[in-house]
């Protein structure tokens, strides 16, 4: 039924229109029933847009070929969880499921707003209306997910490397954090036009940029742990362009959670909070252009289209209008408080914003350099890993000392007499760590080693945070320890909450200082029987066998693996050859050990007719600490975001005394 | 064919009735202004901002200092210029209110 999916489309698209022109209207004119038409439409936007969506993932399943998109993305032996996730795997279907999320995403934000922040909402809603109808747009007139043929026997498959459940949640994550990064723009703009820029912007967008953020960042290790087991290069993080567009709005938005913590306590930063949510949602947006337009080469890019300069010129609009919009209302937003001190919790908190914006703006310089360069000079100039990791470190180690310093400085000013005692544990723990790691031979990388001691500083301080906290919470009646404990992380979700988020960063900083800094490498080509060392490893090519899976032909190497002169069995690498795509995938052998969180990584990089086999071997030590990163990551990232009653409790205080609903 | 057509008729009538249905419920209502804040509603609500913002700082920095985090010296510095900040916005929110001590923050 592409007649559906398209008649749906074309319908969101009218809907979103109405939303941005009714919605601008209702809002200028003051008119209360074209305010909620137009909250209406929204709604309905989204219903149109899943009808859409429907259709496509219908017409995937039943491998409906007449449809282009299914034809050019599955083949009838495609797995039916890859044949899904085709859905996103494309260019159309995946700004179809920008569409859906977005609409989604505004008609929830403005229901759940539209009680307490009335005359805020009646902004918000142009505003989604807008973003709604470029991407509605996008779908029904330049890249149609819905355009039909005559259906070929079958399809063409999908890249071999997307075959992987990673990719059944990495995109979507991702989408989610691009698209929720949308929220606390369409509210922040929304806040501008209507000249309420009073707190409560913030508070309606507070769990939705906690929430894309979150996404984000677990979508990106998800896509990290995707390349390494996947495109079987030896590594997790390449600074390609494709992983830095969805790098560069999370560090966006970081800064942006730490900031607005500032302007929350003490009134300050409006503007660069505002201007931080439009970093953040532009780079959302540009991050998508780089992902879909393939105007970047990248090992993730899959597409080459024609919607690039709609995006560049959407892009540049956004940017434009929403400074433009800073600029008229800046009178509005200037601070009535002023820093106090360079010594301060919230001074710490603007050195941690500068660092991570810096970090940003290299990333995004390192991104554009080779356009720029093809445009001025002719010749696409790529700034290769040594650019990215000078930056990482230059910006990245004082981040992570940052990270330790900021939560034990008090609000307002420090006198360096209670520094020097509050410092005095962690520095000691630090100082220790770093010495017994510089005997134990860390010292052959010095901004590994630096890492560490940093991080083993902020471990303390997080270690010791809990502690003074929980011990003060049994001082004030807990019943027991863990009543404290729980009462304390219960009674302050974002602050304890963001300590958890602050341990997986440093576990993090640990797993790619010792998989990068303190790995070993070792290439060989074998014949059976042969062997080769890297690290304390051996490893002894035994068997070559192969074997035809569902829809590739899968060659594998056998090696026996010992570690001095214990035998550790056998670890397989190898390829598969898959047939309807024409395309060979590596695909590397993983041993883990779980004790100390070290990698053996082999992969086959050349199987010969022969029966030898080109090896390449890594050790990386400590690389799983960066997987565990992720799932406290998740667990810090829940309690930030799990609703808060005394909060709700104040807020709805505040706004029944001034008359407002008390609910949101 | 036609039958997804009748469903995208179907779809696209029902969003128009959803997007028109404030102004069938209300074809003729007493007042179609939005219903916004007056000036001095936002005034109210950016005090009672104030107040809350004062308040949460003032509660911070008991919680803290009873940590170890803020030393004496830092929370004998802090906490009279918070406690009269809170006073204040309690007195603009109410200035008969104001007029009695600083309350101290509940933890």
């Amino acid at each position: 039924m592409p007649e559906l999916g398209r008649a749906a489309l074309l319908v969101t698209l009218g809907l979103t229109l109405y939303a941005f022109v009714g919605g601008a209207a209702a809002a200028h004119l003051g008119r209360r029933r074209l305010a909620r038409s137009a909250q209406n439409a929204l709604v309905a936007a989204f219903v149109s847009t899943a009808v859409a969506a429907a259709v496509l993932l219908s017409a995937l399943l039943r491998n409906d070929f007449s449809f282009e998109y299914v034809a050019r993305t599955t083949s009838r032996a495609l797995p039916t969880a890859y044949t899904i996730s085709a859905f996103w795997g494309g260019q159309e279907g995946s700004l179809l499921l920008w569409l859906l999320v977005l609409t989604g995403f505004g008609a929830a934000a403005v229901s759940l707003n539209r009680s307490w922040a009335r005359d805020l909402i009646v902004w918000v809603v142009p505003v989604f209306g807008a973003i709604a109808s470029f991407f509605a747009f996008l779908v029904v007139a330049v890249a149609s997910p819905f355009a039909t043929q005559a259906p070929p026997l079958d399809g063409a498959g999908m890249n071999p490397s997307l075959q992987n459940p990673y990719m059944l949640a990495h995109p979507p994550l991702l989408y989610l954090g691009y698209v929720g990064l949308g929220v606390p723009f369409a509210f922040a703009m929304g806040a501008l036009l209507s000249a309420r820029l009073d707190e409560r912007w913030l508070i309606a967008t507070r769990r939705w940029t906690l929430f894309a953020w979150a996404a984000l960042g677990i979508g990106q290790l998800l896509g990290s742990h995707w390349a390494y087991v996947e495109v079987g290069w030896g590594g997790y993080y390449a600074w390609d362009p494709v992983e830095n567009a969805a790098l560069m709005p999370w560090l966006a938005a970081t800064a942006f959670l730490h900031s607005v913590m500032i302007q929350e306590k003490r009134g300050m930063l409006k503007v660069w909070n505002v201007l931080l949510v439009i970093i953040a949602f532009s780079l959302s947006l540009f991050g998508t252009f780089l992902t879909r337009s393939g105007v970047v080469n990248s090992i993730h890019s899959f597409t080459q289209s024609s919607i690039g300069p709609w995006f560049l010129a959407f892009i540049a609009v956004v940017v434009t209008l929403s400074v433009a919009l800073v600029l008229w209302r800046l009178p509005l937003l200037r601070s009535p408080t002023r820093l106090e001190s360079p010594v301060s919790r919230e001074a710490a908190f603007l050195y941690n914003n500068l660092l991570l914006l810096a970090l940003c703006l290299a990333i995004l310089w390192g991104v554009v350099y080779p356009l720029l360069s093809e445009a001025v000079r002719g010749e696409s100039v790529v700034l290769g890993r040594s650019y990215y990791d000078f930056f990482l470190r230059a910006f990245g180690l004082p981040l992570l000392l940052l990270m330790g310093i900021g939560p034990l400085i008090a609000w307002r000013r420090a006198s360096l007499r209670s520094l020097a005692t509050t410092f005095r544990w962690p520095t000691a723990f630090a100082v220790a760590t770093g010495v017994v790691l510089l005997f134990l031979g860390a010292g052959s990388s010095i901004p590994g080693l630096v890492a560490y001691t940093f991080s083993a500083f902020v471990l303390a301080t997080i270690v010791m945070e809990f502690a003074r906290g929980t011990r003060a919470r049994k001082a004030l009646g807990a019943t027991s320890w863990p009543g404290a404990f729980s009462s304390l992380v219960s009674r302050n979700r974002r602050r304890y909450g963001g300590y958890v988020v602050h341990a997986a960063i440093v576990l993090l900083a640990i797993g790619v200082a010792g998989s990068s800094a303190f790995d070993s490498v070792a290439d060989a080509k074998l014949a059976r029987g042969d062997s080769m060392r890297v690290g304390d490893y051996t490893l002894v090519y035994r068997s070559l066998d192969e074997r035809s899976g569902p829809n590739a032909t899968e060659i594998r190497a056998t090696l026996d693996v010992k570690r001095g002169d214990r035998d550790l069995g056998t670890i397989r690498a190898g390829k598969n050859a898959y047939t309807i795509e024409q395309q060979v995938s590596n695909e590397v052998g993983i041993r883990s050990d779980r004790l100390t969180g070290e990698d053996l990584f082999v992969i086959a990089e050349q199987i010969d007719p022969n029966g030898t086999v080109y090896f390449r071997v890594f050790v990386k030590p400590l690389v799983n600490l960066i997987w565990l990163a992720g799932l406290v990551f998740l667990l810090g990232s829940v309690i930030t975001l799990w609703p808060d009653r005394r909060e709700q409790r104040r807020l709805a205080t505040r706004t029944t005394e001034v008359g407002l609903p008390a609910t949101r | 064919m036609t039958l997804a057509l009748v469903l995208a008729a179907t779809l696209a009538v029902a969003c128009v009735v959803v997007v028109a249905l404030p102004f069938l419920r209300e074809p003729d209502p007493e007042s179609d202004e939005l219903d916004q804040l007056d000036d001095e509603e936002r005034r109210q609500l950016e005090l009672r901002e104030t107040r809350d913002r004062a308040l949460a700082a003032l509660k911070e920095l008991e919680f803290d200092h009873r940590t170890g985090t803020v030393s004496d010296e830092d929370y004998r510095a802090q906490v009279g210029p918070l406690r009269r900040e809170v006073a204040a916005s309690l007195q603009a929110l109410d200035p008969e209110a104001g007029k009695g001590p600083p309350p101290a923050a509940r933890n």
